[in-house]
C-alpha cells in the first residue's frame, strides 16, 4: 500500500510530536530517580548509615570476674576457678558423629549431653559453638588437646565458676551463686545485658544475693563484625569489663569451723558478736550443706535428702528461726521493771512454788518454790514466781518497749536471707492480730519469755551485747567493700539507766559463778576470762513429763547467752540447741567452749576449765582436732 | 516515509556499513556494561569467578549478535517481523507447556547451549510487530476502532501468557511498551484517555478481588504490594529486602563506602545483590556519585535512540528506535524505581548491568536493529 505524500507528512509530523513527547517524559522520570537518588544518598545518608553499622555491628559481652570473699583475716571463703568445658562448631567439626566418636573414647562424655549437643548442632548456625561437656578434668582437658589433630572441631574453653573452699562452713552466711533464670530475670524492670550470657552466675542467698551489685563487676564488650546470617567476621574493638569488688566479711573462719564441729550433730545454732563494733565473729548453723553442690545444678537426689532430714540443714537458724528466748528473756523483765523504779535490787518477792492469778494457777519450775528471792537471786535460780510478780507490777507494754531497745521484735540489719524480726507482742499487737484483748495470763507468759514472744538466735545475742555494753550495738558482718571499711556498729549509748545494767550483769555473772546459779557447771576459772551469762529452756510442748522420756522433736529448746570476760566485756555469745533439753545442762557447757575459743583466738589453755572438767575437756578437744584433721583431708581430695 | 518511497542505492554497501554505524551508541553500551563487570566482580568479593567472567563472554556475544543484526538491512527485519513475532508467540506457549520451573516461576527452556527465556524475546519482537503494522496501516485509518482492536490483540496475548508464568514484572513491561508504541504511532488522544479510566478500574478491582474466590493476583503479588507500601509491616520478611536495600543505597552517601567497602552487600544484607539489587552495591560503593553518573549513561544511551529515531524519515525504522528505546528506559526506570523503593519489587533486572544472558543478548540484538535502521536509513 503505497501512502499520498500528505499521508506520510502527517504521519511524520505526528510522530515527531509525540516521539519529542515520549522523550521528554522519559527524561523527566530520570530526573526523578536522580532527585530520588540525591535525597536518599545526600538528605538522608547519616541515618542510613547508622542502619547500616547497626546491621553490621554486633557487641558481644565480655563476663566480668565476680569480687572474692574473704574472712577477717583474709581467709578465703568464695573463690573463682577455673572450669574447663569442651564445644564443638559444627562447620569445622565435618562428621559430627564421628568425631563424637573419638572424643568419646578420651573423656567420658553422658549420652544425654551428647544428645543435645547434637540436636543442638544440627538446629543452629554450623559456625555456633555448643557445649559438648560441662566440667571436664584437667586431664581430660589436656587428652583432649594433645589429640587435636585427630579431633576438628572441638575446642577446650576456660570458664570461671564459683568455688567455696571451706564447703559448708558458711553456706548460710555467703550463700550460694547459680545460674540466671528466668524467675531472677524477672524480677529486674530492665534486666543488665550481662544477666542474659549464657551460664552466667548470679548470687542466689545470703550475701552473695545481698551484696549482688558489688560483687558482680561491670561487663567488658568486644564489637565483632558479623554478616547477615550472625557470623562474626572480625573483632573490631574490645573493652574489658571490671572486675566485682572484694569483700571482707567480719567472721572468723577458725572459731567459726570451731562451733561447726563443736554444735556436730546438733540442731543448733551459735553467734559470737564483738561487742567493739558490733562485728559477727561467729555466726552459724548446725547441720549445713555444701554450697559447691548448689553452684553445680544439684541433683534431684542430694537436694531431697537435705529437705527430709529433720534438722533441716538447709535453714539458716541464726537470723530464720525464731524460738520462745524462755528464762533468758528475765533479763528484760527485770530491766525493764528497774527502769520503771517498781522494784528495788533487794525487794525481796516470796515464791511458794506457784502463784494464783485469777482463776489460774501458774507455777515455777521448782514446785517446791524458792522462798524468798530479790533481784540477784532470782536470776541465779531463774525462779519463775518473781517474775510473774514483776509482770503484774510492770504490764507488757513496757516489757516490750525494753524489749525493742534491746533489739528483739525487729529484723536485725544483717545482709542474709530471710531475716526474721521475732516477736514482740504487746497490746496492740494482740488487737491487731488475734483481735483478742491483751490478758494478764499473757503478760504472765511473756515474762519468762514463753507465749508469744519469739526471738532469733541473732536478736538473743544482740541483746546481750546492748545489756554488756549500754550501747545500741548492731551486728557488723561485712567489714570492708571493696577495701572501704564499712563503719563501726557499736552504736550509741541505750537510754538505759547504767546503775541497772550493771546489777543485771552482777546477776548474770551469778548465774554461771555461784555455786548455786544455774550455769555454775559451764563456768571458766580463769580470771580474767570469766563469763556471765543466762540459761534458757523454752517449752516446745506444755507437759510435765522429763524430756528424756519423750521423742527428740517433743524436746525443750536448750538456750544459753553470755558475754565475757565479765570484767571488761569483748563478746557476746548466743546458743540454741533445738530439742536439747536444758538451757543449763546443754546449752551452757557449748557457750562455754565457743567463749573460750573466742576469747584466746584458739584452743584455750585446759587451766581455764574447772580442775574437774579438764580431763573430760582434753578428750573433746583432741577428738574436735581429729574431726577437723579429717575434714581437711577429704576436702583436700575433693579438690 | 516508506522504505519503498525511496532509493536503496545512497544506502551503504558491504564492509562499508561498520563505518556508518552509530558509534558512540556502542561505546556507551560497553560503557555500561563495564559498570556491570566491575559491580559483579565486586559482589563475587574481589573475583572474576562466578559472575563477571561469563557476563563479558555474554557480552561479546552480545556485541557479535548485535554487529550481525546491524548488516542485515532494515526492510528484511521489516518483513520478518510479523514471523518472528509468530514464533516469539509459540516459544511462550512451549515454555508454558515444556518449560521448566525456576524461582516458582516457568520462565525459560534449554535449547542447549543456553536457557532461553521467549518472554525477553517477546519484548522485542512484540516493538517489530507493532511498527510493522503501523508502517502497513495508512494513517488515517489508525485511530479507526477497528484498526486500534488489531494491534491490541497483538499486546494482549503474550502479556497475558507471560502473566500466567507468572511474571509480572515483564507483563507490566508488555503492556506499557505496546500502550506507548501506539501512542507513537499516532493513536487518538480519547483512546488513551478510556484506557487510562480503565486501567484505574481494573487495578480497583483487582484490589476488591483480593480474598475472593476470584482473586485475580496470587498472595505473593499481593504480599509485594503490601509490602511496598509499608515495608515496615514486614521487616524480616518481603519487607527486609526493601529495607536493606534502602539501607544499601542510603549508606553510600556522596561518594560512596569505596571499592569492594560495601558493608551491606559484603556481608549479604543486600539481597540478589548480583541481579536485581546491583545497582544498591553500585550506590553503596560509589555513592551517589557513581549512581548518578549511570543514569547519565542510560539517559545518553536513550537519547541517541530518540535521535536517530527522530532523523530517520522511514517510518518502520522510526517507530522501531522508539520502541528500543522506550524497552531500555522501561528496564532501568522500573529496576531502579523498584531498588529505590518507588515502586513495589517486580523482578526486573537493570539493563546491561545485573547478571543475567538472556535479557543481555535480546538488548543487544534489539541495539542491532536500531543500528541497521540507522545505517539503512533513507537519504
Amino acid at each position: 500500500m503505497r501512502r499520498t505524500p500528505r499521508d506520510s507528512a502527517e504521519s511524520s509530523r505526528r510522530m515527531t510530536r509525540r516521539g519529542l513527547l515520549l522523550g521528554g517524559a522519559q527524561i523527566a522520570f530520570a530526573g526523578v530517580l536522580g532527585l530520588r537518588m540525591r535525597h536518599m544518598q545526600v538528605d538522608q545518608a547519616a541515618e542510613f548509615r547508622l542502619m547500616a553499622e547497626e546491621n553490621r555491628i554486633n557487641i558481644h559481652l565480655i563476663p566480668p570476674s565476680r569480687g572474692r570473699i574473704f574472712d577477717r583475716e583474709g581467709r578465703v571463703i568464695a573463690e573463682n576457678e577455673q572450669t574447663y568445658r569442651i564445644t564443638m562448631r559444627r562447620e569445622d567439626a565435618g562428621d559430627v558423629e564421628e568425631v563424637i566418636g573419638r572424643l568419646s573414647a578420651l573423656v567420658d562424655l553422658r549420652p544425654e549431653d551428647v544428645a543435645r549437643a547434637l540436636e543442638e548442632m544440627r538446629t543452629s548456625p554450623p559456625f555456633l559453638q555448643v557445649t559438648v561437656a560441662d566440667r571436664v578434668s584437667w586431664d581430660a582437658i589436656s587428652r583432649v588437646a594433645v589429640n587435636a589433630p585427630a579431633l576438628p572441631g572441638v575446642y577446650p574453653e576456660v570458664g570461671l565458676s564459683r568455688f567455696y573452699p571451706q564447703h559448708e562452713t558458711f553456706a548460710h552466711v555467703v550463700g550460694y551463686v547459680g545460674p540466671v533464670s528466668e524467675r531472677d530475670l524477672a524480677r529486674y524492670e530492665d534486666p543488665e545485658p550481662v544477666l542474659r550470657i549464657p551460664r552466667f552466675q548470679i548470687g542466689k542467698v545470703g550475701i552473695e544475693a545481698k551484696f549482688e551489685e558489688q560483687l558482680r563487676g561491670s561487663a567488658g564488650a568486644k564489637r565483632v563484625e558479623v554478616n547477615a546470617v550472625g557470623r562474626v567476621m572480625r573483632e573490631l574493638d574490645r573493652r574489658e569489663g571490671e572486675a566485682g569488688a572484694d569483700l571482707q566479711l567480719t567472721v572468723d573462719s577458725e572459731l567459726q569451723d570451731y562451733i561447726k564441729a563443736r554444735l556436730g550433730e546438733e540442731s543448733a545454732s551459735a553467734v559470737v558478736i564483738d561487742l567493739e563494733h558490733g562485728d559477727v565473729l561467729a555466726i552459724a548453723s548446725s547441720p549445713s550443706y555444701d554450697p559447691n553442690k548448689f553452684v553445680r545444678g544439684i541433683s534431684i537426689g542430694d537436694y531431697g535428702v537435705l529437705r527430709e532430714n529433720n534438722h533441716r540443714p538447709l535453714a539458716s537458724k541464726t537470723v530464720q528461726d525464731a524460738y520462745p528466748p524462755g528464762s533468758t528473756f528475765k533479763i528484760v523483765t527485770a530491766l525493764a521493771a528497774l527502769e520503771a523504779g517498781l522494784i528495788g535490787p533487794d525487794e525481796t518477792v516470796y515464791c511458794p512454788g506457784h502463784m494464783e492469778i485469777g482463776s489460774r494457777r501458774f507455777h515455777c519450775w521448782k514446785r517446791s518454790g524458792h522462798g524468798h528471792v530479790n533481784l540477784e537471786q532470782s536470776l541465779r535460780d531463774s525462779c519463775d514466781v518473781y517474775y510473774y510478780d514483776l509482770a503484774l507490777k510492770v504490764g507488757i507494754d513496757r516489757i516490750a518497749e525494753m524489749g525493742r531497745k534491746l533489739g528483739l521484735g525487729a529484723a536485725p540489719d544483717v545482709p542474709m536471707s530471710a531475716v526474721t524480726a521475732g516477736l514482740m507482742p504487746d497490746r496492740d499487737w494482740k488487737r491487731r492480730e488475734r483481735g483478742a484483748e491483751w490478758r494478764i495470763g499473757d503478760t504472765v507468759n511473756a515474762s519468762i519469755g514463753q507465749g508469744y514472744v519469739l526471738t532469733s538466735p541473732l536478736q538473743q545475742a544482740i541483746m546481750v551485747a546492748r545489756v554488756a555494753t549500754g550501747r545500741a550495738v548492731e551486728p557488723r558482718l561485712v567489714r570492708s567493700v571493696g577495701g572501704q571499711l564499712t563503719p563501726s556498729r557499736g552504736g550509741a549509748p541505750l537510754d538505759i539507766d547504767p546503775a541497772h545494767l550493771r546489777m543485771i550483769r552482777k546477776a548474770m555473772f551469778v548465774v554461771s559463778n555461784s555455786r548455786r546459779g544455774t550455769a555454775y557447771r559451764a563456768r571458766i576459772i580463769a580470771e580474767d576470762m570469766r563469763l556471765a551469762g543466762k540459761t534458757g529452756t523454752s517449752q516446745v510442748l506444755n507437759r510435765v513429763v522429763r524430756n528424756q522420756d519423750v521423742p527428740w522433736e517433743e524436746r525443750d529448746h536448750a538456750l544459753f547467752v553470755n558475754f565475757a570476760p565479765y570484767e571488761a566485756p569483748r563478746i557476746a555469745v548466743s546458743i540454741v540447741v533445738e530439742h536439747g533439753g536444758g538451757g543449763s545442762s546443754t546449752a551452757a557447757p557449748i557457750a562455754r567452749d565457743i567463749t573460750l575459743q573466742a576469747l584466746y583466738k584458739g584452743t584455750p589453755p585446759l587451766e581455764a576449765y574447772p580442775a574437774g572438767d579438764r580431763e573430760r575437756i582434753q578428750a573433746q578437744q583432741e577428738r574436735l582436732e581429729r574431726e577437723r584433721a579429717e575434714r581437711a583431708a577429704e576436702a583436700g581430695r575433693r579438690a | 516515509m516508506s522504505y519503498l518511497e525511496y532509493t536503496v542505492k545512497t544506502v551503504p554497501s558491504g564492509w562499508r556499513k561498520v563505518l556508518y554505524l552509530n558509534w558512540p551508541l556502542i561505546i556507551l553500551l560497553t560503557a555500561v556494561a563495564c559498570v556491570g563487570f566491575l559491580m559483579l566482580y565486586s559482589v563475587a568479593g574481589g573475583s572474576l569467578q562466578p559472575w563477571a567472567e561469563p557476563q563479558m563472554e555474554r557480552f561479546g556475544l552480545g556485541l557479535a549478535a548485535m554487529f550481525i543484526t546491524a548488516m542485515v538491512p532494515i526492510w528484511l527485519w521489516r518483513n520478518l517481523s510479523a514471523l518472528i513475532y509468530l514464533a516469539a508467540l509459540a516459544l511462550l506457549v512451549a515454555v508454558e507447556l515444556f518449560g521448566a520451573v525456576g524461582m516458582g516461576a516457568q520462565r525459560w527452556i534449554d535449547i542447549g547451549f543456553m536457557r532461553l527465556q521467549p518472554s525477553e524475546v517477546m519484548k522485542i519482537a512484540l516493538v517489530m510487530a507493532l511498527a510493522a503494522y503501523y508502517d502497513w496501516l495508512p494513517m488515517k485509518r489508525v485511530s479507526r476502532p477497528i484498526w486500534v482492536i488489531a494491534p491490541l490483540i497483538l499486546i494482549v496475548t503474550p502479556t497475558f501468557l507471560v502473566l500466567t508464568q507468572p511474571d509480572l514484572g515483564t507483563a507490566i513491561l508488555l503492556m506499557t511498551a505496546g500502550g506507548v508504541m501506539m501512542f507513537l504511532a499516532g493513536v487518538h488522544w480519547a483512546y488513551f484517555a478510556v484506557v487510562v479510566a480503565a486501567a484505574g478500574g481494573a487495578v480497583y478491582t483487582v484490589f476488591l478481588s483480593r480474598g475472593t474466590p476470584w482473586q485475580l493476583l496470587k498472595d505473593y503479588q499481593f504480599r509485594r504490594i503490601d509490602t511496598f507500601l509499608d515495608p515496615s509491616t514486614d521487616p524480616l520478611g518481603a519487607g527486609y529486602h526493601i529495607t536493606q536495600a534502602k539501607i544499601a543505597m542510603g549508606s553510600g552517601g556522596w561518594t560512596g563506602r569505596g571499592f569492594m567497602q560495601g558493608t551491606q552487600s559484603r556481608l549479604n544484607f543486600l539481597p540478589e545483590k548480583h541481579t536485581d539489587f546491583i545497582f544498591n552495591t553500585l550506590a553503596e560503593e560509589f555513592g551517589f556519585v557513581g549512581g548518578f553518573s549511570l543514569l547519565v549513561l542510560y539517559v545518553l544511551i536513550l537519547m541517541f535512540c530518540i535521535v536517530a529515531a527522530l532523523q530517520n524519515r522511514d517510518r518502520y525504522s522510526s517507530l522501531l528506535i522508539l520502541g528500543v528505546g522506550l524497552t531500555f528506559f522501561l528496564f532501568f526506570a522500573v529496576n531502579m524505581s523498584m531498588v529505590m523503593g518507588l515502586a513495589p519489587v517486580v523482578g526486573v533486572p537493570l539493563p546491561m548491568v545485573s547478571y543475567g544472558g538472556s535479557a543481555m543478548l535480546v538488548l543487544m540484538i534489539a541495539f542491532g536493529l536500531v543500528q541497521s535502521a540507522h545505517i539503512h536509513r533513507p537519504r
